[in-house]
Parts: structure tokens; sequence; C-alpha cells
């Protein structure tokens, strides 16, 4: 496969980009695992696959501390990986049992961890935008430091409420990253269809907002982004806007036909864009690994996927009386 | 070890599809990502992508098969080194288990319960002899929210016109001066999007007020409130809390037409993962308010224009809160009860005084709390009483009042010697005209009326 060349020498230690390798693998090889399970029946309902915007959590999260939040959409599977959750419990999750993250009540749109600092996992579109911006003034009230990551794709930036928020996050300097995934297509609408200007990374601009347009396909230029945004937020600036160029191969759900582009256009971007191939190139030609180490990955990441899917069809359904549980956060009846 | 490849489910509803194109032959190596096969769901034909890599060693349903039921074999991967000789050794596939889970054991909130009669807790909201001071709604929301921020540095309260204005109803009043502008905060005429920072900072550990200067202004955010602060505990299995209050006016205020004048009791209250309050006095609005903002849940906490100025006793505690789900025996009385909550209780009370002198004795319950609701208080009241009316402005359709009365059909049917009567508003939009909107609103007049209709006299 001709992968893409890097444009410029990278900084960036072996170590690091095998780290990179071995992160955006895991989501791929877990994503195509769930899309297999989902055929078989044993994920229902919505499940959203993250294949091809790999680079985009994975550069991003090499650019966060410890504490750092992280917010996304329904899209949210490679965002659980990246930032550390355990694939046994996300799987779980997928498949509805009590070892997932919400003890089979969240489904594949609502996982969090409070560990990693995950807050969801939201099912409405553009909602979470608020939300992230909510922990950023948290975080700006506990004088912390700490900085949120808030995902969200080209679809949900048409929504109102993305721009109520750039305006009071940018009022208050809130420490906020919005993290713009544009991945062409709002379900099956193109950006072209939907939105009125093409660099939606400029919409900050009315606010006050500095924002960037990101090569999201390539993970060294997004963790360099994501550097840039961090240090703009932790230094006090309030928020930033980065707008990662990325792109989904696989449908908007499972239920997607995909009609609304070619087939043509889905190679070509596998065929010279993909984020893998593109590190996996740059580990062969740089001499920092060779064939034989990168199998050693794949087939570690295989084992991890395959036992993530065993413990997901394993873990057993969870009990009827958890129904009633988790509606109030205290011992209070729990119905009206 | 050869593979089976399954059937899939393209859909959350698919279960059988058309094989209509076989994209692969036995002997094609493919790899992930690979287009195998087109398959005619019952909405789409779909693309069916390889997921692991492999030679096709056998094609088991020929293209064109139509009803081919989901997790059929459909065709056999061989592993590298593999022939396909070795495709008897293939695995059976699992599929999805049987929902096995037997039908919860918990009953819903209105199913029968245990025999014994429901009681009510009678036990005072405060120590008695306690020292009274007279004060009004206003200074006694302003004083809990007060005494709250005082006691929990993690307190805050955002709002349109909180600080700098001291308050559009001024129940914020002073609050700027005393805790400043990090902890009092002005924001731009934006309710969803401030809805939904005050839920994103109490997920971050803080617990908002979040002031709507009415709460038709705060239908602009009810996604975030239901969506996003009512369900995430239960969604995240118990890891994220919604520690936080949205209060303000509800209801109809005077003269101020239909888009101002909404009471939104019966629409939070139907919702589960929310705390819904509306109080009527003085006392309980403090006391109330305080657990509220104590309270880890999301609180809708329903305040009223007209209420704001009246006075009532209210006990000199430094420290006093009321629990949730306590309702509130005003009025205690033998021959008919009237449930009602918020300003209904000024119709409700004013009707019980007019009974009085015309010798019917009423028990009069404030609910103070929708959600949750004190069943047993009411029930216990019907039990002795046999007649039930009960008083809100809201709309009549799905109202609270509704909900009573399916609750005393199932639980206390035997008890009621009458049909149970809801006085509510009426089924129309807030008329502007001072006669039209008097008669858009429930009245003493009308419950008066339906007493007299359930006591047969």
């Amino acid at each position: 496969m001709a992968a893409r060349k890097s444009t410029k020498k990278p900084n960036v230690s072996a170590d690091e980009l095998k780290t990179f390798y071995r992160d955006m693998l895991l989501i791929r090889r877990f994503e195509e695992k769930a899309g297999q399970l989902y055929g078989m029946g044993l994920i229902g309902g919505f499940c959203h696959l993250y294949i091809g915007q790999e680079a985009v959590v994975v550069g991003l999260e090499a650019a966060a501390e410890d504490g750092d939040k992280r917010i996304t959409t329904y899209r949210d599977h490679g965002h659980m990986l990246a930032c550390g959750m355990d694939p046994k419990g996300v799987m779980a999750e997928l498949t509805g049992r009590e070892g997932g993250y919400s003890r089979g009540k969240g489904g594949s749109m609502h996982m969090f961890s409070k560990e990693k600092h995950f807050y969801g996992g939201h099912g409405i579109v553009g909602a979470n935008v608020p939300l992230g911006a909510g922990l950023a003034f948290a975080d700006k009230y506990n004088e912390n430091g700490r900085v949120t990551f808030t995902y969200f794709g080209d679809g949900a930036a048409n929504q109102g409420q993305v721009y109520e928020t750039f305006n009071m996050a940018a009022l208050w300097d809130l420490p906020v990253i919005f993290v713009i995934e544009n991945n062409q297509y709002a379900m099956g609408t193109s950006q072209k269809r939907s939105t009125s200007s093409p660099d939606i990374y400029t919409r900050g601009e009315a606010f006050g907002i500095p924002g960037e347009a990101v090569d999201g396909m390539d993970v060294l230029a997004v963790k360099e982004a994501g550097e840039k945004a961090v240090a703009h937020c932790r230094s006090g600036k309030g928020p930033y806007i980065l707008e990662i160029k990325t792109y989904r191969y696989r449908g908007h759900s499972m239920s997607d036909p995909a009609k609304y582009r070619t087939r043509e256009e889905v190679q070509k971007m596998r065929d010279e864009k993909d984020a893998i191939e593109h590190v996996r190139d740059l580990l062969l030609s740089g001499s920092h690994a060779s064939e034989d180490d990168l199998k050693a990955i794949d087939k570690e990441i295989k084992e991890i996927v395959n036992a993530s899917a065993e413990f997901a069809k394993d873990s057993p359904v969870p009990a009827a009386e958890e129904l009633w549980t988790d509606i109030y956060a205290d011992t209070a009846p729990q119905n009206a | 070890m050869a593979t089976e490849i399954l059937m899939p489910a393209l859909s959350p509803t698919m279960e059988e599809g058309t094989l209509a194109k076989w994209l692969v032959k036995e002997g094609d190596s493919v790899k992930s990502g690979d287009i195998m096969a087109e398959i005619e769901t019952d909405k789409a034909t779909m693309e069916f992508e390889a997921v692991d890599e492999g030679t096709i060693g056998k094609i088991l349903i020929e293209e064109g098969t139509e009803g081919v039921k989901v997790n059929t074999a459909i065709a056999v991967l061989l592993e590298e080194g593999e022939s396909a000789d070795d495709i008897e050794s293939v695995a059976t596939p699992e599929s999805a288990p049987e929902d096995e889970a037997p039908a919860p054991k918990k009953s819903a909130p209105a199913e029968a319960k245990a025999p014994e009669a429901p009681k009510a807790d009678t036990s005072p909201d405060w120590p008695e002899g306690t020292e009274m001071e007279t004060k009004t709604v206003r200074e006694a929301l302003n004083a809990a929210m007060a005494e709250e921020m005082r006691d929990d540095p993690t307190v805050f309260i955002m709002g349109e016109e909180v600080a700098e204005y001291q308050g559009a109803y001024k129940i914020t009043q002073n609050l700027l001066e005393e805790f400043g502008g990090k902890r009092v905060i002005d924001t731009p005429i934006t309710e969803h999007g401030f809805a939904g920072i005050g839920v994103g900072a109490a997920f971050g550990g803080l617990r908002p007020i979040v002031e709507f200067m009415t709460w038709n202004f705060g239908m602009q955010a009810i996604d975030q409130i239901i969506n996003s602060a009512a369900k995430t505990l239960y969604m995240s299995g118990g890891q994220m809390g919604c520690p936080i209050v949205f209060r303000g006016p509800n209801g109809a205020a005077a003269r101020v037409g239909a888009q101002h004048s909404q009471d939104y009791a019966a629409w939070y209250a139907q919702i589960p993962g929310l705390r819904v309050v509306q109080p009527y006095s003085a006392a309980c609005a403090k006391g109330l308010l305080k657990q509220a903002i104590r309270d880890p849940n999301p609180v809708i906490f329903l305040e009223n224009e007209i209420l704001y100025g009246r006075s009532f006793e209210v006990p000199k505690l430094d420290d006093f809160t009321i629990p949730f789900g306590k309702a509130k025996i005003w009025r205690e009385g033998s021959d008919v009860t009237i449930v009602s909550f918020g300003i209904g209780m000024t119709y409700a009370l004013e009707a019980a005084d007019k009974l009085a002198e015309d010798g019917v004795s009423a028990e009069v319950i404030d609910l103070r709390t929708l959600r949750p609701l004190d069943y047993d208080t009411v029930i216990a009241s019907v039990m002795k009483t046999n007649r039930c009316v009960t008083v809100e402005e809201g709309w009549p359709v799905a109202s609270i009042g509704n909900h009573i009365s399916a609750t005393l059909m199932e639980r206390a049917f035997d008890y009621l010697d009458a049909p149970v009567i809801n006085c509510t508003g009426k089924d129309v939009p807030m008329p502007y005209a001072a006669n039209l909107e008097k008669l858009a609103l429930t009245s003493v007049d009308e419950v008066l009326d339906a007493v007299r209709q359930v006591t047969y006299r």
C-alpha cells in the first residue's frame, strides 16, 4: 500500500511512534470486532464506529496531561480506548452486560469513567459542547490548571448551543479546546450541503477564539496542534478551536448503506491517507521497527481485542434489580 | 482454525436479508475492510466488509438467495496455511443470548403495596417552641441561598441578571456583594447554553444553582435538563452524579400572556432522575431550597412570582431543611381532602375557610414536592375523609391531579365515596385580557363547587 509520506521530518521518538501505532491499531481492531459482534446480534441498537479517525484521539491524548478531561458525542469508542479505559469494560457495555462501564445501562453512546476523566458519551448532537465548557468552568473555578477536550463533529458544529457556548467560553476565558472532528459527513449530508462556509475553524473568530485546521490523518500533526492548543488554554488565554480534517471509512452507524459517497472515494482515503499506514511507514522507513516488531504489536492487539470480545460475551446480563438503581444518587426513593 | 463468516445483522431491526451479490470468489484472499458482498436488508442494500484476514475457502450461500437468517454461515474463511480440507473443523458460531432477565420484582410507583395502611409522617418541620419571624417568600429564598453559599464554597449561582441587576425578581439581592463575581455570575441571554454549562460544572464537582428568569425561558434548556442532567447518573451506572438546582418563577404571573404563563409542574414531575419541588409558604421555600442545594441530584425548583411578596412565619434557626417527599397538612379535617401545591394552596386554603363556615371540615394537604410525591399522606387522608379534590393552576391533561386521581383509584378505591375531581387551569393558552385570564385559572369558587359535588351537598 502506498502510504503518504510525511511532509517534514517528524520530531518524535521511536517509542512514541510505536505507541501511536499500537494505540491507533487497538482502536481499529476493536471497532472491527465491534462491527463483527454487531453483525452477530451481540451488540444492538446504534453503534457508530471510529474506523479511519484514529489519529484524532491518539494525537490529542499525546498532548494531554494527567487530570485533563474529555467529553464527546456518540462516536465515542475511540476516545475511551485512547484515554486508557479498559477495552473489556467498553466491549461489555456494547454487549449490554454487567461488566460494562455503565453495567449495561448506557450502551455504545453512554459510557463514562471518572477515573480516566472521560465524561461521556452523549447521544444528543451538540449537547455535549456546553457540558464540556461546564467541565472547564469547574476547573477554572477550582483553579486546578486542567483543560477539557470537547469533541464534536462537523454536523454538531451547526447546532445553536455550540455558538452560545463559544460566546460564554470566550467571555469567561474557559480552558476548553473545542475539537471539531470534521469527517466531512453529518450522517449522510456532506459538509458542502450543510455548512455555509468551508472552514469551520474560523467560526470562533466572531467570538475572538483562535482556531486552526489540522490534517487529522497525520497523528504527528494532530499532536503538535494539540500541544499548541493545550498551552494556550493552560496559560489562561481561554478557549481554542481545532478543526481536525478526518475521514470515517464505515457508515454513520451500522445500518448506513453509505449511498451518499462513492466506494472509490472511501478506497482512495484508505489507500492514500490512512493514519495507521502512515505511522507504519515512518517506523519501517526510519528503521525504528522491523516487520517482526510490528507483527508482534499486531498480535498483542489482536489478543487484547479478542479477550475483550470474550469478556463481553461471557459477562452476565445485568440483574433485573439494576432496572431500579442509579436513578437517584442517594438511598432516597428511586421512584416518583 | 477456519472460521465461518456469518450473515450479519446490518440494522437494529434486521432478522433476515438477501445475499444480493458476492464480490469475492473461492480462493480470493481478503483483508480487513475489503468488501466481500452486497446484502439487502429491509431498508437498503449494504456492503459487507471482511473483518479478518484470510482466504475464502468456500461460499456456502449462493448470491441471489433471499430470506437468509442473521447468523447463518454464508462462507468459510481460511487462515494462513489452511486449506479447504480444514473446513470440517469450523467452530459452531455463538449467537446472541435470549433475553433471560426475569421481570423485575420492584413495583412501579403506583402499584399496590403491602396491605398495611399508609400513614402520614406528621412530624413537625422544626422543633416545638422555635422562635418565629415574619419573612416574605423572596427573603426566604434569598436567605436559603446565602446560607448554603456560606457553608459550601462549591455552591455558585448563574443566570440572567442575577448579579449586578440583583435579580430580575430580586431573589439574588446582595449575593454579588457578599460572594463576589466568581460565585454570582451574570450570563448572556442563552438558556440552552448556560444550563448545559451548569450541568457540566456539576459533573465537574461543583454545585450550581441555575436561575431561569422564568421557567418559560427554561423551556429553551429542557434538553439539557432532561437528557443531560436527569439521565446521566443512570446511563453511567451510577458514576456521574449531577448535583444542580434549576430554579425560577413558574406558572402564571399577572397579565403577561401565553408565552410567559405556563406551569411546568406536571412536565418535570414525569421525569425519573429529577426532583421536583413547588413550595407555597416562605418557611417551606427556605427549608426546601436549602435541601435542594444539598441534594446530590438535579432539582427542579418551581417558584411563583405572585407568592414572592407574600409573608409567612419562618423559624429563626441557624440551619433548617425540609426533607423531600414529605407533604404538609395545613389544616386537618374529616369531610374532604383537598390536595394542592405551590400557588394552588391559596385557593385550597381559602376554600377550606369558607367550607368551615358552612360546616364542612376540609383537610388541606400541600404536596410541596411532586417528585418524590408523598402518596402515603394523601392516601391516609382519603381513607379518613373518603373524598378528594385536587387544585393546581396547570393544564388539565395529564396533570398532577390526574396522577393523584389514578393513584387513589388504584390504592384506595374501596375508600372513595365519590369520584376525585381535579380543579385545574383551563385547556387554553393564557389570554391577556384580565377577565379572560381570571377565567383561565382555577378559582376558589371552582374548588367550592368541586367539594360540594364530592360531598353531595
